[in-house]
């Protein structure tokens, strides 16, 4: 009703003179132009969302035929294999059957796989103390906060961090460490001296360390484990252990590989002085995890140890 | 035996947990429960030596960094960050 209202008006408008027919014809054809590009632009628009899903969908084929493919070597590798559990198999070749005859008296450790690690093969072991060394450098470089290398945000995020956990006593966590992290450290002392004998070793007594470590410094914050460890501690420590690792396996690079004859004798296999090199290259081991270990997990937290 | 299969079950529960968990907190709590969880399986498979590492390291010390870390990225929600 209100459009008629509107066209007689137009119209009562051209009769009295007001208004030109053209000018109606023309908005009417402007309008319907004004129409025709909407229509267009839709249309167009349907068709670039068309084409973007049948674009996605041959992404999602593509991506099912490369994994599919993947899929396909691996498992044809796989078959490959040798049969789990044969006795032929290339794994059970004269290297095993060595270590496990002879392992005991060659290298006087219980703990065979101490004695594969820290003796046959110290030096991969001494190529993974390497690496862990490497990372907490890296870590190092990246997070490590000095005067060049502040900001002021980070700043105050911090202060606010330690101003939560001072006020927030923390009673359960502060008292539950108390007990607990002299039986982790203990712990992780007793498996690294203990790796020729027993289970464990360097690696895993010395991540033990590290973990009681994180948890003390959870509970009574950064400012009471500085008493003991600081970064020159660190530094010192860390790479003392690594040089005295490199000058005693080190020199075997030099002389042909050869570097089963140590000069400290094996001693009784069962003794805690017994092993030749092993027990202190545990040590040199268990120091470096622990303070990789301690060391990523300070400089991801508060950039310092 | 029984034993065995319900830790191999929980295993692979677990493993499909990580992946699906909608927040990143979860998924790292789920991960630690697949590293003891796996770590008791190597005491069962008598090798004490990755028993200790896997339950020191995959269980403590991994979580621990993953926490850190996505403290340090501010994806941690409903904590302060």
């Amino acid at each position: 009703m209100k459009n008629d209202a509107g066209k007689w008006e137009k119209f009562f408008k051209w009769i009295n003179g007001e208004t030109t027919l053209d000018s109606v014809i023309l908005a009417k054809s402007r309008r319907k132009r004004f129409l025709k590009r909407k229509l267009r632009q839709q249309k167009a628009q349907i068709m670039a969302n068309k084409l973007k899903r049948s674009k996605r969908k041959i992404e999602n084929v593509i991506c099912l035929i490369v994994a599919a493919i993947f899929i396909g070597i691996l498992l044809y590798t796989a078959s490959g294999l040798p049969i789990c559990g044969r006795w032929e198999n290339p794994a059970n070749n004269e290297v095993t059957k060595r270590y496990i005859e002879k392992g005991v008296e060659e290298t006087g450790a219980v703990n065979l796989v101490s004695g594969m690690i820290l003796d046959y093969r110290a030096f991969d072991t001494f190529g993974e103390s390497c690496v862990l060394f490497t990372a907490v450098i890296c870590v190092a470089i990246l997070l490590k906060r000095d005067k060049n290398n502040t900001d002021i945000t980070e700043d105050t995020e911090t202060a606010e961090d330690d101003a939560i956990s001072n006020a927030d006593g923390n009673l359960i966590l502060k008292l539950s460490a108390k007990i607990v992290t002299p039986f982790i450290l203990l712990y992780g002392i007793y498996v690294i001296l203990n790796g020729h004998l027993s289970p464990g070793g360097g690696f895993s007594g010395g991540a033990i360390i590290g973990a009681g470590l994180i948890l003390y410094t959870t509970a009574f914050g950064q400012e009471s484990t500085r008493r003991f460890f600081t970064y020159e501690t660190f530094k010192k420590i860390s790479s003392g252990c690594l040089l005295v690792y490199c000058f005693s396996k080190g020199y075997s690079f030099f002389t042909g590989g050869n570097h089963l004859e140590s000069m400290i004798p094996l001693g009784k296999p069962g003794n805690i002085l017994s092993g030749g090199l092993i027990l202190p290259l545990n040590i040199c081991v268990g120091i470096i995890v622990a303070c990789t270990m301690y060391g990523i997990y300070s400089f991801f937290t508060k950039g310092d140890i | 035996m029984i034993l065995d299969y319900v830790l191999l079950g929980f295993l692979i529960i677990c493993a499909i947990g990580t992946t699906y968990a909608k927040r990143l907190l979860d998924t790292v709590i789920i991960f630690m429960a697949y590293s003891s969880v796996m770590a008791v399986i190597w005491a069962l498979l008598e090798s004490p030596d990755l028993a200790i590492t896997e339950a020191a390291v995959g269980a403590g010390v991994t979580g621990i960094l993953f926490f850190v870390t996505l403290k340090k990225v501010h994806a941690l929600k409903g904590t302060r960050d």
